[in-house]
C-alpha cells in the first residue's frame, strides 16, 4: 500500500522506531521565542547540558515586543526581563538570535518561511501551537511545550506517538478569491469539524481549492490546523512552494538538487489510505465571522447569531458552551452579523500579517477613512513584511485612512505587549483565537479575514466584502 | 520529577467543555521566567473579576474544594496555546489528576512531563464522577483503577507513560542513553543546517 506525505516524513525521521508507544523522532529545525524558552534553558544549566545543534536552532522575540517606536525603552519590566533573558540564553548557548533591532525580527512563523529556514520534508518544532503554519511547505511542523523545548535543545529529538492521518479535501473554486479568502476556507473547515475534530491527527490539505492558493494563503490554512485540535497540518509541496523558497537568505546552497529530490519523494501516493476524511466544497462559501469564544463558533457574514439550540444540535454540553459564549460576547441569538458594531480592528498575527494580507486589506480602503467610532491597527508580521509593504506605499494607504501602522510582533493576537482590548471592547481581528480574554481581559474577539477586518473598520460594523467589487 | 503516588481526594467538578489554556492561565502571567508559583494565576479570569475581587460563583472559590487534587472536567480540555504554564499552574495549585472525556494533544503531553496524570474516560462516566459530591475517590495508577464509594472504574494508559509517571523518570536522561543512535542518524541525514 502507498504512503501519505506525512508517513514518509515521519518514517524518514525515526531514530528509534516502536510499533506501540512513542518513537524517537529527529528534529531538523527548532525555532524559539522569549515566552516558552526561559525555563528550558534553566533546565539545561541545572543539569550542565549543552544545546546539541545550535546550527539547527533559530531564535527571535515576538510575543512580548512593543509595536511602537523601537528606539524607546520597554516600559513593562517583566517583558523587558523576558526579552533580556532570551538574549542572554542565546549568547550563552551559541544560538542565532534575530533581536528586536534586527531587520529579520518578526513573528517566528512569519520569519521561518520568509528567510528560507522552513524547508519541505523537514521536521520543525517550536514552543508555540501555531508552528503548524510551516506545514504549508510540506514540513511536519509541531507545536510543543517547554519541557519538550528543553528535550529538543539537548537531544535534537522528541518522543512522539504517531498521529493518525486525516485528509481534508478542499474542492471547487471561489467566485471571487479576493473577497472569500484562505481564512474563510479554514474557518469553514473548523466550523464543520469542530475544535476537537482534528485531535490526534496530522491533517493533509488536498484538492484544487488548496493547490490554487499562494504560499502565504496556504500558511493561513495550516496555521489554524491547531484550532481544530490537529497535531499538525501540511500541504504537498509543488512549484508554488519551490518558487517561494528559491533565493531566500537561508535557502540552502544545494537548493536545486534538493528540489529534484523533493519532487520525486514528497507526495502522497495515489493508493495511500488516510484514517480520517472530510471534504469541503468552496464554490459557494461566504466570508466567515466568528461569534463565540472558540473558532468553531463561526457563521457566514450573511447569517444571524444562532441560538444555543441551533448551534449545539442536541449536545447539552455544546449548548451550555454556546450560552456562556453568547453571554461573554454580549450577543443575542437572531442578531444579523452585519448589525454587530465594532470598536477595534486588528490586522496582524501569524495567521494574517504577511505582505499579501496587507495588500488585499489595503484594496478595501479606496481613499476612505475608518469609522470615527473605531480604532484600528495594522501590525506587519515581520520587519521584512513591513519594509516590503512600505516600498509599495501600503503604510500611507493605511495611515491616510487613520489606521495605526506598527512595528512587527504578535501584538494584539494575544496581548502580551501593551496592545490589548479594554473590557467590553469588540474587535474584528485577523488573528486565530477568539477565546475569552485572549486580546485583553473582558475583550470580545470576532475572527475574520484581512479584507473583512478592513471593511469593518471603515463601516464600523461587519459587511459582506463580496459586495465591494474587489479584484 | 516526583514519582506519581496513589491519590485519594474529593473531586473538583469543572463543568465546561473546550477549556483552553488561555483560561487555565491568562497571558499576562506568561512573562515569568521560572516554573514555580503559577498556582495563584490558575483560572484567574474566572476566579477574579476585573477589580480582582473573588467571584463567589466559580467552583475553585468554594472552600469545600480547597484540598481537592482531582479535577473532573469536559471535552477537549487544554485546547489552544501550547503554554506549559497551564500545567505548572494546575500542579502548583494542587491538582495531580485531571479526568475528562478528551484532552488536547499538546496539553496531554505537557501533563505527563510534569507528573500530572490525565485520564480520558467515557463522557457518561465523567458526568457521573462530576456528581460525586464530597466523597473521596482514589486514583491508583499502578492498577489503573479509580475507586469511588460505589464502584471501580478502570482506565487506559500507555505502558511507557505509566512507567515515566510511576518512576518519576527524567525524559532527557532516558533519551541521552541513545546518543549513538542520534549521532548515526545525523551522519545519514540529508537535511542541510540553517547556518
Amino acid at each position: 500500500m502507498g504512503k501519505t506525505l506525512f508517513e514518509k516524513i515521519w518514517e524518514s525521521h525515526i531514530v528509534i522506531g516502536k510499533q506501540n508507544g512513542p518513537s524517537l523522532i529527529y528534529i531538523d529545525r527548532h525555532l524559539i521565542h522569549e515566552v516558552t524558552s526561559p525555563q528550558a534553558f534553566d533546565g539545561l544549566r541545572m543539569n550542565k547540558r549543552k544545546v546539541r545543534r545550535p546550527n539547527l536552532t533559530i531564535a527571535t522575540m515576538d510575543h512580548n515586543v512593543p509595536t511602537n517606536d523601537r528606539s524607546l525603552p520597554i516600559l513593562d519590566q517583566t517583558s523587558a526581563v523576558q526579552i533580556q533573558t532570551l538574549e542572554k540564553n542565546c549568547k550563552d548557548f551559541g544560538i542565532k538570535l534575530f533581536d528586536i533591532n534586527s531587520p529579520n525580527q518578526g513573528i517566528v512563523h512569519v520569519i521561518g518561511p520568509e528567510l528560507g529556514i522552513t524547508l519541505p520534508g523537514t521536521t520543525i518544532v517550536c514552543g508555540d501551537s501555531h508552528t503548524s503554519t510551516h506545514g504549508a511547505f510540506g514540513a511536519l511542523a509541531l507545536g510543543i511545550g517547554t519541557s519538550e523545548v528543553e528535550h529538543v535543545l539537548t537531544s535534537q529529538t522528541l518522543w512522539l506517538e504517531k498521529p493518525k492521518s486525516f485528509e481534508i479535501r478542499v474542492e471547487g473554486k471561489r467566485k471571487n478569491p479576493h473577497a472569500v479568502t484562505a481564512k474563510d476556507i479554514v474557518l469553514s473547515i473548523i466550523k464543520n469539524i469542530g475544535t476537537g475534530g482534528g485531535t490526534g491527527t496530522v491533517v493533509e490539505y488536498r484538492g484544487q481549492g488548496i493547490t490554487d492558493l499562494s504560499m502565504e494563503q496556504r500558511m493561513t490554512i495550516c496555521n489554524m490546523s491547531i484550532e481544530s485540535g490537529a497535531r499538525a497540518g501540511l500541504i504537498e509541496p509543488d512549484e508554488t512552494t519551490f518558487d517561494y523558497l528559491r533565493g531566500r537568505q537561508y535557502t540552502p546552497k544545494n537548493y536545486e538538487s534538493l528540489v529534484d529530490y523533493w519532487k520525486e519523494y514528497l507526495k502522497t501516493d495515489s493508493d495511500a489510505k488516510f484514517e480520517k476524511q472530510f471534504t469541503l466544497n468552496i464554490n459557494d462559501i461566504a466570508p466567515q465571522v466568528s461569534w463565540g469564544t472558540n473558532p468553531g463558533m463561526t457563521c457566514d457574514v450573511t447569517e444571524s447569531i444562532p441560538s444555543p439550540d441551533e448551534f449545539s444540535k442536541g449536545d447539552p454540553n455544546q449548548k451550555k458552551g454556546a450560552e456562556k459564549a453568547l453571554e461573554y460576547m454580549d450577543l443575542e441569538p437572531g442578531t444579523p452579523i452585519m448589525d454587530i458594531k465594532i470598536d477595534r480592528v486588528f490586522i496582524g498575527s501569524c495567521t494574517n500579517a504577511r505582505l499579501e494580507d496587507l495588500i488585499e486589506a489595503s484594496k478595501v480602503i479606496k481613499e476612505q477613512k475608518i469609522s470615527p467610532n473605531v480604532r484600528a491597527m495594522v501590525v506587519p508580521g515581520s520587519q521584512m513584511v513591513k519594509k516590503q509593504a512600505e516600498e509599495l506605499g501600503l503604510d500611507k494607504i493605511f495611515i491616510n485612512a487613520n489606521f495605526e501602522w506598527r512595528e512587527s510582533g504578535c501584538s494584539m493576537c494575544l496581548g502580551m505587549n501593551p496592545d490589548i482590548l479594554s473590557p467590553g471592547e469588540r474587535c474584528a481581528s485577523t488573528s486565530n483565537r477568539n477565546f475569552e480574554g485572549r486580546q485583553g481581559t473582558g475583550g470580545r474577539t470576532h475572527l475574520v479575514s484581512p479584507v473583512m477586518a478592513a471593511a469593518a473598520a471603515i463601516k464600523g460594523h461587519f459587511v459582506d466584502v463580496r459586495e465591494l467589487g474587489l479584484s | 520529577m516526583e514519582p506519581f503516588k496513589k491519590v485519594k481526594s474529593i473531586i473538583t467538578p469543572l463543568d465546561k467543555v473546550n477549556v483552553d489554556t488561555d483560561q487555565i492561565v491568562p497571558k499576562q502571567f506568561l512573562k515569568l521566567v521560572k516554573k514555580t508559583g503559577f498556582g495563584k494565576f490558575l483560572f484567574y479570569n474566572w476566579r477574579y473579576d476585573e477589580k480582582e475581587k473573588i467571584k463567589s460563583d466559580f467552583v475553585l472559590n468554594d472552600s469545600k474544594y480547597d484540598n481537592s487534587n482531582i479535577l473532573v472536567t469536559g471535552d477537549n480540555f487544554g485546547c489552544g496555546s501550547s503554554r506549559e504554564h497551564a500545567v505548572w499552574a494546575l500542579l502548583d495549585y494542587g491538582f495531580s489528576v485531571i479526568i475528562a472525556p478528551s484532552f488536547a494533544d499538546i496539553f496531554f503531553s505537557n501533563c505527563l512531563k510534569n507528573g500530572i496524570l490525565p485520564i480520558s474516560l467515557d463522557p457518561k462516566i465523567v458526568e457521573k464522577l462530576q456528581q460525586q459530591e464530597l466523597d473521596k475517590i482514589e486514583v491508583d495508577l499502578e492498577t489503573q483503577i479509580i475507586k469511588t464509594c460505589s464502584e471501580e472504574i478502570s482506565f487506559e494508559i500507555d505502558p511507557y507513560k505509566k512507567k515515566i509517571l510511576l518512576e518519576g523518570l527524567d525524559d532527557i536522561t532516558q533519551t541521552l542513553q541513545f546518543e549513538d543512535k542520534i549521532s548515526e542518524f545525523e551522519r545519514k541525514s540529508k537535511v542541510p543546517s540553517v547556518l
